[in-house]
């Protein structure tokens, strides 16, 4: 078993990712994109803690760390999501432009 | 974990092509119920992941809080904003799909070429194993004690966030008059925008 085999699957999320953010057209579905991210960085922490630093496995405390902030920002984000589609009415991203004009 | 180097081989392959397609299925479904299923997948063949990484305690923690409390609060606000709409196409959306497509393509690249030519610096330290939650409970409660107090802080203004945005609007209006008043509530009765806006077309 290899550390870049870890770390390619790790790139590879990321991108399915950002692709997601930067395409999607609902708001959930842009958390869940965001979801994917934070994975793709916790898998990335996870496969060096086993292979650079396998005594003091560092790399897992932050991943809990990770895991923590990422559980904080899904709560808040889907606050924010149920408060916007109150107020709007809709959960498309393209008439979410209040702060734009 | 005490696995044969085949063995480790074959689920590594098995796990990062369901993480692979199930993350594909998340972002390129049209259903938005099944990406929410679909991302539950994804934490879980992540989780395994993790098991194949000599880390069981992280890997129990992927599935409690991914699986258990993020998935659920996705399909929550899904039901919660249960609105079949038909988003008007935009122009060029194409031209957006595209780019970002390629742009996706360039990062994954630039990224492997990055992983590939790096030498990286293994170490030949045995691993901890399942002594792993020692450890980490060591550092929590030595060097990473600020931030583990600090993390507890965030979620609990994550919690109080939550609430407050969540909440409906308070009605400045309608004074609360009496005492036994003072005891509910103070919220919006609940007459949502959708209703409204329902009664109003419905009367032209």
């Amino acid at each position: 078993m290899q550390l870049q085999y870890f770390l390619l699957l790790a790139a590879a999320l990321f991108c399915i990712g950002v692709y997601g953010l930067v395409t999607s057209r609902n708001a959930v579905r842009v958390l869940m994109s965001i979801e994917l991210m934070l994975n793709a960085v916790n898998i990335n922490l996870m496969a060096f803690s086993n292979y650079l630093d396998p005594a003091l496995i560092k790399g897992q405390i932050f991943a809990v760390f990770v895991i923590t902030v990422a559980a904080a920002e899904a709560a808040v984000g889907l606050a924010i999501l149920l408060a916007i589609y109150r107020n709007r009415d809709t959960v498309d991203m393209e008439q979410f432009n209040l702060l734009k004009w | 974990m005490n696995l044969a180097e085949g063995v480790q081989i074959v689920s590594f392959i098995i796990l990062s092509v369901a993480v692979i397609v199930a993350a594909l299925g998340v972002v390129l479904s049209p259903n938005v119920v099944y990406a929410a299923f679909l991302l539950g997948g994804v934490f879980i063949s992540i989780s395994g992941l993790y098991l194949l990484l000599n880390a069981s305690f992280v890997a129990a923690a992927q599935v409690l809080i991914y699986v258990g409390a993020v998935n659920v609060l996705i399909l929550f606000a899904i039901m919660l904003v249960n609105k079949r709409e038909d988003f008007k196409p935009v122009k060029y959306a194409w031209v957006r799909k595209a780019v970002t497509g390629a742009v996706c393509a360039g990062l994954f690249l630039l990224l492997g070429t990055t992983i590939i030519t790096t030498p990286w610096a293994f170490s030949t330290a045995t691993s901890v194993g399942d002594d792993a939650i020692y450890l980490i409970a060591e550092h929590f409660f030595s060097d990473f004690l600020l931030p583990f107090e600090l993390a507890s802080v965030l979620l609990l203004m994550a919690l109080v966030g939550a609430i407050v945005l969540a909440r409906r609007d308070f009605l400045p209006d309608t004074a609360l008059a009496s005492d036994q008043d003072n005891l509910r509530l103070p919220e919006r009765p609940r007459e949502l925008v959708a209703a409204a806006k329902a009664e109003q077309s419905s009367t032209y």
